[in-house]
């Protein structure tokens, strides 16, 4: 029988929950980097027992982890299991360099004038499809970096900031790439998203960038509604057996693409508020996706205190409430854009945390819902392995 | 021989127990300090000091002898009581909410 993982990234630390194909009993492991805010951990796909961990603290600044079993043990990249053996042997890992490339240049900020670049976190971590040693990050200030080394060293794909970064701006939340989706049919072709800039696309392995955000309408955030960046793009996600054709929670608006982002469509048809943070897509149903309706852009949590996924199995405009397992009356937390999954199994599996702290799994593709932990520290993010 | 002590979250960072003993080329200095530290223990860089600038990081401060050495030049000398051990030289998080 299959085995579930589900990594949970939060304000305090990292957990893992682990339950076999039923996904009813789950046991608990944590907190790793207890009192680190753990932004996000995601495994290989091609090496699930290889995981990378994103931890970092206001005081001490950014730290890459990695582990090679699974989450049993963590090692900054660099340091081997060998060089550890023994007493007197210490982590000789400097996996934590992120220097922009070159000049580091100037984006916008909050008052409109022109502000330098400033490395702060890494928001997430994508593995790549076909290599354990080569992961993707991206950052804030917004900018992708890249290891071939297994996490040891990065260096930028600078050419995402050429891509009229000058015009980028944060949000309330810092301004980061914090979605890198990797195309499985084309590995030269990425798509990224960043707050608030927008979505781009390079179909040249990362040397070159062009904003996606076609359709979108943003009245409320900037001066011209349709401007070619900007815009503050929550989350995008793809199914792999489709990946020109994409989903997009906005700060306001959800959207699809069926064209690589060339061209967006509002799809927000009846949700009670298209204002929302995570979006994804059910593994086996390309048309089916997820979202989590939150109030507004001032009041962060979801509409009348009920907490609601909202399915729609059509590619959006028509949507269902999902709510058997999940407070109906006085919930007021929120859901992170990196914090809902899904698995591979049949049913499929739906994973969200919340601000709360509590881990919500679905093993009926969102039918009904079960708190698999319901209080941990703030939850950034969830991701989920299926192992074999 | 310079006796370091680390913040908690970096003592747990880079595996040590209790203090660190250090010995330091040439002039003690906050700087040199830091210089061995960081060669003794690589996972610590960039979370002291920027990579590259090597400037402090903004919560991050230096006690020595009941003193702030936070913001002295980084090549001013330390105390002969820090040199000789007598006294530790503290690595400390600020104080900050969370």
């Amino acid at each position: 029988m299959s085995t579930i993982r589900v990594l949970v990234g939060t304000k305090k630390g990292a957990f893992i929950l682990t339950a076999d194909g039923l996904r009813k009993n789950w046991s608990v492991t944590g907190p790793h980097f207890a009192g680190w805010e753990i932004y996000h951990v995601k495994g290989s796909p091609v090496d699930p027992h290889r995981l990378y961990a994103s931890q970092s603290s206001g005081w001490f600044g950014q730290i890459i982890q990695r582990s090679d079993d699974g989450g049993r043990t963590w090692n900054t990249p660099g340091s081997s299991a060998e060089e550890l053996k023994g007493p007197g042997e210490f982590p000789k890992g400097e996996s934590n360099k992120f220097v922009y490339s070159g000049a580091a240049g100037t984006h916008k900020w909050y008052d409109g004038s022109q502000h330098p670049w400033e490395f702060k976190r890494v928001w997430h971590i994508e593995p790549s499809l076909t290599d354990p040693d080569t992961a993707y990050a991206g950052v804030e200030d917004a900018a992708i970096f890249k290891t071939t080394d297994g996490g040891k060293t990065w260096q930028e794909l600078s050419g995402l900031r050429q891509a009229k970064g000058h015009l980028w701006q944060p949000g309330a939340g810092g301004m980061a790439v914090h979605t890198i989706l990797l195309d499985p049919q084309n590995e030269r072709r990425i798509y990224v998203a960043i707050s608030a800039g927008g979505a781009f696309r390079t179909d040249d392995g990362g040397q070159t960038w062009k904003p996606i955000n076609r359709g979108l309408q943003s009245p409320y955030e900037l001066p011209d509604p349709d401007a070619e960046v900007g815009h503050c793009v929550h989350r995008i996600a793809l199914h792999p057996s489709r990946p020109e054709v994409l989903y997009m929670q906005k700060h306001w608006d959800v959207l699809r693409t069926d064209n690589a982002g060339d061209q967006w469509t509002e799809v927000s048809g009846n949700l009670p508020s298209d204002f929302g943070f995570p979006i994804d897509v059910h593994a086996h149903e390309p048309e089916t996706i997820y979202v989590v309706p939150i109030k507004s852009d001032a009041e962060h949590y979801p509409p009348d205190g009920k907490l609601r996924v909202y399915r729609s199995r059509t590619g959006g405009h028509d949507w269902e409430a999902l709510t058997n397992g999940l407070p109906q009356k006085d919930c007021y937390v929120n859901v992170l854009r990196d914090a809902m999954a899904v698995d591979q199994l049949d049913p499929c599996g739906i994973y969200f945390g919340t601000t709360g702290g509590q881990v919500y799994g679905s093993a009926d593709g969102g039918n009904s819902w079960n708190p698999i932990v319901r209080d941990l520290p703030a939850v950034y993010s969830v991701e989920v392995q299926t192992l074999p | 021989m310079i006796r370091v002590v680390l913040p908690y979250h970096l003592r747990n960072l880079a595996r040590v127990d209790g203090e660190v003993p250090l010995d330091v080329a040439g002039p003690a200095t906050v700087s040199a300090v830091l210089e061995a530290l960081e060669a003794r223990h690589p996972v610590l860089r960039g979370t002291i000091r920027d990579h590259g600038t090597l400037k402090r990081r903004p919560f991050i401060r230096f006690f020595a002898c009941k003193e702030d050495w936070s913001s002295e030049a980084p090549e001013t000398p330390l105390p002969d009581t820090v040199v000789n051990g007598a006294e530790p030289f503290l690595i400390v998080g600020a104080m900050a909410g969370g």
